[in-house]
């Protein structure tokens, strides 16, 4: 009891000069949505925090597991969360360099036998001291192919996740189901990841909150009308196929600005002035192809 | 007789902490780490044989450790050194090569003279471990 003034001096100290609150305040101000998502990396931080503070008062509890898995529908922010992830981990002290690799099943597997295990080593010896971010993982495990060399890359992976613990941490990631079925046919996997943190997808006013994030960052801004029918594009693009969160909207926007740069080009002998060239009007978003008719496109 | 090649040879042989920090320093320099072995300690050799591909796009010394280990266990009685080269536009060259491994037991190197015409004298050096053929060499015995 004597020691808690102390204590309570250290995890101040610790809080402020890993700057994990910064972090998690940007972490809260530049994602939109995913409150779950948010709580779940809120709650590892503390728990990473505390970890790091037992361990300088000699209280040893193994190291703590790191290993996690992002599960979620497309564009609904895990790379972005992974990286926001490896800065926390690099804050605190848990990876020596806080990069992130991105990789996905080509980069780990190989075309013929023994291309597989140098080619996963390279990748993991360029992640050490780092996160590494395996999207779509499920695809290293093909069941209807035994001779499938994904296998291989899977038990090279299993055997860093164990014995180098200190020198990275790995991150899967990909659909929900899918990736269930995943640690469902690789319990030894299953049994190394400890954090499962699913991304929600987003609902259509935090959808219009992300594109005018979007739109900011990109200096544009949106005329009235342009606003509505943006959330009209929404709520139309949610009910399609292959909707892709905030991917689709990047993609949508994308193309509102091909419209618009399109419209004032054709309209250049009437003069354009610098409020014009930042506007984006509610026709180019009404171009799309979302509003037409069934028959239009897909 | 103790070889002595490369960076830091006159030194006493380094830990792995220290090995792991001269890599890290090469890796914050941008340069990309080899590790090479031989059993032909002659200083001329220069060609000696590559321990897999050299390392671009390392962040952490850890990765190359894995390698100096694990070429270690495979060759514990070779030498094993390690490189580091510079890419970079008017070096394109080795900044750094330092020996990690060596054998237990360092015969030496024997002068032999060869006498040329008119009492002339040629040099040369021979490596006694080179008597046997490459991968008995060392600790054969």
């Amino acid at each position: 009891m004597l020691a808690r003034p102390a204590s309570t001096l250290d995890i101040d100290a610790l809080y402020s000069e890993s700057r994990i609150g910064e972090m998690l305040e940007a972490l809260e101000r530049d994602l939109i949505g995913l409150a779950p998502v948010k709580r779940r990396v809120r709650e590892i931080a503390a728990l990473l925090l505390i970890e790091k503070l037992r361990r300088s008062v000699g209280l040893h509890a193994g190291p703590p597991p790191l290993h996690m898995s992002f599960t979620g529908n497309p564009g609904t922010g895990k790379t972005t969360v992974a990286m926001r992830m490896a800065s926390i981990l690099h804050g605190l002290g848990y990876v020596r360099k806080g990069q992130l690799v991105s990789v996905t099943r080509d980069d780990l597997v190989g075309q013929y036998i023994g291309h597989t295990a140098p080619k996963t080593k390279e990748v993991l010896k360029r992640a050490m001291g780092g996160v590494l971010f395996i999207d779509e993982a499920y695809y290293l495990y093909r069941p209807e192919n035994e001779r499938d060399y994904g296998q291989e890359a899977i038990e090279i992976l299993l055997q860093v996740m164990e014995n180098q613990r200190d020198d990275l941490v790995v991150i899967f990631a990909g659909y929900k189901d899918r990736m269930d079925r995943f640690f469902g046919s690789n319990p030894g996997m299953a049994s190394r990841v400890a954090h499962h943190i699913d991304f929600p997808d987003y609902a259509e006013d935090e959808l219009f909150a992300i594109a005018g994030l979007m739109l900011e960052r990109m200096q544009y801004r949106l005329s009235d009308d342009a606003a509505a029918a943006l959330h009209d594009y929404i709520a139309l693009r949610k009910s399609r196929p292959q909707f892709a969160n905030a991917r689709s909207i990047r993609n949508a926007l994308d193309r509102a600005r091909l419209r618009q740069a399109n419209r004032l080009f054709e309209a250049r002998e009437r003069g354009l002035s610098l409020e014009q060239l930042s506007l984006i009007e509610a026709g180019d978003i009404r171009a799309s192809r979302v509003f037409g008719t069934e028959g239009e496109g897909q | 007789m103790r070889l002595t090649q490369g960076t830091f040879s006159f030194l006493p042989d380094l830990s792995d902490t220290q090995i792991g920090a001269q890599i890290e320093y090469c890796l914050r320099n941008g340069w990309a780490v080899s590790v090479e072995y031989t059993d032909d300690p002659h200083p001329r050799n220069t060609y000696w044989d590559m321990w897999g591909m050299p390392m671009f796009d390392l962040k952490d010394a850890a990765g190359v450790m894995a390698e100096v280990t694990a070429c270690r266990h495979a060759f514990p009685d070779h030498y094993i050194k390690v490189n580091a080269f510079d890419s970079s536009h008017g070096w394109e060259a080795l900044r750094l090569s330092f020996i990690v491994n060596r054998p237990k037991d360092e015969p030496g190197f024997a002068l032999e003279r060869q006498e040329g015409a008119g009492r002339q004298v040629r040099y040369t050096t021979r490596s006694y471990a080179a008597d046997r053929p490459s991968g008995e060499r060392y600790g054969a015995d």
